[in-house]
């Protein structure tokens, strides 16, 4: 049997919009046939996983609270991969957002007042946005490569959350535990729905990849990241400073994370710990291409990547799946979307010969 | 003043005991780059082979036999990466952060019935009567693998400048549509680089479950295969270079437990823990500065390549 690829004239939209669920039913059916040949109950776990939460209405909230931050993520990182950044340090511009924020809430531990989370969240965006400017000034002036340097700081800023969780900033009535106090009452993110976990970060989310759609679809700004992605030459020859887009790039993508960091530590969390770094900065990656860098379905993804979460802990839970069953689901589906794309801008020939005939 | 007493020897072996892992990777993601292809995969495929090393010598009791499936393994992950990228035109840099997502979960996942269990390996190369010796064993008292890694630094370093295959697979990196035009095999030649490169990484990763913990934990290498990366275009792509990059990171690395033996508290412990990382960015800005516009690094670096199309 003879498989040929043929370049298509231009990318195929259908097939743009139907690999993403290829490849999630591509990862379903061969991690089904995976973990079934390692010992564990394949089919079981891949409806656990992909099904258990979508079934248990009462596991709902759960999806919404995981998918924001992978969302508020993602739709930044997309922003940079759009304009060639490879900005893959969003776990450590995540963590130094939730430490601004916990710094924030720190300093106004006895205080009230309604500006109190207003003030945590811009310092989250800041501080962020104040780590990604690291990796834009060594590519912007010294040329060093954002992949490696943005990396090594997640590294950084893992070492820097404990530290602070060891010494300065540990709860004086903590018992000696390494975490901070509870926030207060005004430093908690409220819940939207009551009587669930639902919290103000999750509608953000949401609104935050409606305004990024609105930005890069109908802007000067999304058409300049799209431009100097897409078309470099074109770019510098339309007078586009490369330079600026890669700085815009990276604090969008730095700044969302951090805020995304502030929101889980104000809301989930309620406090800093040194476990709070959670690879959401890594699985938004997935979530991004997944999404097809698009904010509409970064939504999609965040949610499909959510599930993952959610039904691994409950395959854990009911058929004793290890936690990293997930990590390899999650990779798995990457690299089928990745696979799938040849779809996009190639078409499959089977028996090449004759369908070249028939189409002559 | 001895020699025997003082901390120079246990400081130096430390340091080489870092030094060798990274060497390791960094020497095979060589390879992969001067061939034009960028595998952001070696953590993971070091992670994979760390795991299979430690399984299968825990079963076989055969540190050898662990080795040579680990290298097998790490190289069958490196094929995913390759078959990806190369057959199917898949971007490079998203393949290999999958690639590493994916060691992660699966050497977890694989894992998980080794965690807390030991191992028994092989000691030094030389004899008792060399690696014991408190001032010789400096040099005599490695795991055979050190030493492979720097008959391995000679071996890579004569290839790609010595051997005709050598000289196509820098054509290959440089300008594969001239290598494709005079009749190279560019894909092949990338897949056998990509493999070698899976291997090495694998053989690295081994160098952490089987000689410096050795056990297995989740995320044993700790982030150590980005190190080896940044390490190749510290060296600029000379394997010359590599080795003294390789050791000086090496010493780096070895920083907190160094200060930590010493009842050095000047500083946190996080600071110095921090410092591989901090060092490899003020690295790579002083290396690549110097650098700017005439980069070292193989002209097409991470550029698919589909002949005819």
């Amino acid at each position: 049997m003879l498989i040929e690829l043929e370049k298509r004239k231009e990318p195929s939209r259908l097939m743009l919009y139907l690999t993403p669920f290829i490849a999630v039913l591509a990862t379903m059916l061969a991690g089904a046939i995976i973990f079934t040949l390692i010992g564990h109950d394949g089919f079981g776990a891949v409806g656990k996983i992909f099904f258990g939460p979508l079934l248990d209405t009462y596991k709902w909230q759960d999806l919404g609270v995981k998918a924001a931050p992978l969302i508020l993520i993602a739709v930044g990182l997309a922003i940079g991969f759009r304009a060639n950044v490879w900005n893959i340090g969003a776990e450590g511009q995540y963590i130094m957002g939730g430490l601004a924020g916990t710094g924030v809430a720190l300093l106004t531990w006895g205080m009230e007042g309604w500006w109190i989370l207003p003030a945590m969240c811009l310092a989250g965006v800041a501080g962020g946005m104040a780590y990604a400017a690291i990796p834009t000034v060594l590519r912007t002036r010294f040329n060093v490569n954002e992949i490696l340097s943005s990396l090594m700081l997640t590294y950084v800023a893992v070492q820097l959350l404990y530290y602070l969780m060891r010494g300065p900033w540990k709860d004086p009535e903590g018992f000696n535990f390494p975490q901070t106090r509870m926030f207060n009452d005004w430093q908690l993110l409220p819940t939207v729905v009551p009587g669930t976990v639902v919290h103000l970060g999750v509608p953000i989310a949401f609104i935050v990849a409606l305004i990024a759609w609105f930005v890069m679809s109908r802007t000067v700004f999304g058409f300049r990241i799209r431009v100097v992605g897409a078309a470099p030459a074109a770019a510098r020859y339309g007078g586009f400073n490369a330079r600026r887009t890669v700085w815009a790039a990276l604090l969008t993508g730095g700044g969302l994370a951090g805020f995304a960091g502030i929101l889980e530590a104000a809301g989930p969390f309620g406090q800093m710990v040194p476990q709070f770094p959670t690879n959401y900065g890594f699985t938004a990656i997935i979530v991004a291409f997944l999404g097809r860098l698009h904010p509409a379905g970064i939504i999609l993804a965040g949610i499909i990547l959510a599930v993952s979460y959610v039904g691994g802990e409950m395959a854990q839970s009911s058929i004793g799946l290890p936690n990293a069953a997930t990590g390899v689901f999650q990779a798995m589906m990457l690299f089928f979307l990745l696979a799938s794309d040849v779809l996009v801008r190639y078409r499959i020939r089977i028996g090449g010969q004759v369908h070249r005939a028939g189409e002559a | 003043m001895t020699v025997e007493g003082s901390l120079v020897i246990p400081i130096i072996m430390t340091v080489v005991g870092a030094a060798t892992p990274i060497l390791l990777a960094a020497l095979g993601e060589l390879v992969v780059e001067k061939s034009g292809v960028l595998n952001l995969g070696v953590e993971g495929m070091m992670l994979i082979g760390a795991v299979t090393g430690f399984a299968v010598t825990t079963v076989t009791g055969q540190p050898v036999i662990g080795i040579l499936s680990a290298m097998l393994a790490a190289a069958g992950s490196a094929f995913i990466f390759g078959f990806l990228t190369l057959t199917l035109t898949a971007n490079q840099v998203a393949t290999g952060l999958a690639l590493t997502i994916f060691g992660i979960g699966l050497s977890a996942l694989a894992g998980e019935g080794y965690v807390g269990r030991t191992v028994d390996v092989f000691g030094s190369a030389f004899p008792e009567s060399l690696a014991g010796h408190p001032v010789l064993r400096v040099i005599f008292g490695y795991s055979p693998l050190v030493y492979v890694s720097l008959i391995l630094v000679v071996a890579v370093s004569w290839f790609l400048r010595r051997t005709r295959a050598g000289l196509i697979l820098r054509a290959v990196g440089e300008s594969d549509i001239s290598a494709h035009s005079i009749g190279y095999p560019v894909i092949a030649v990338r897949y056998m680089a990509v493999l070698f490169g899976g291997a090495m990484a694998g053989l690295a990763g081994c160098f952490y479950s089987l000689v410096l913990t050795p056990m297995w934990a989740e995320q044993l290498t700790a982030g150590r295969g980005w190190i080896a990366l940044a390490l190749v275009v510290f060296a600029s792509w000379r394997p010359a270079r590599l080795l003294l990059g390789a050791y000086l990171f090496g010493a780096v690395m070895t920083l907190e437990l160094h200060a930590k033996a010493a009842g050095f508290s000047l500083v946190a412990p996080e600071f110095l823990a921090a410092m591989p990382y901090l060092a490899t960015i003020a690295v790579l800005a002083i290396i690549s500065a110097r650098k700017a516009g005439s980069s070292a690094a193989p002209a097409c670096l991470g550029k698919p390549f589909k002949p005819g199309a």
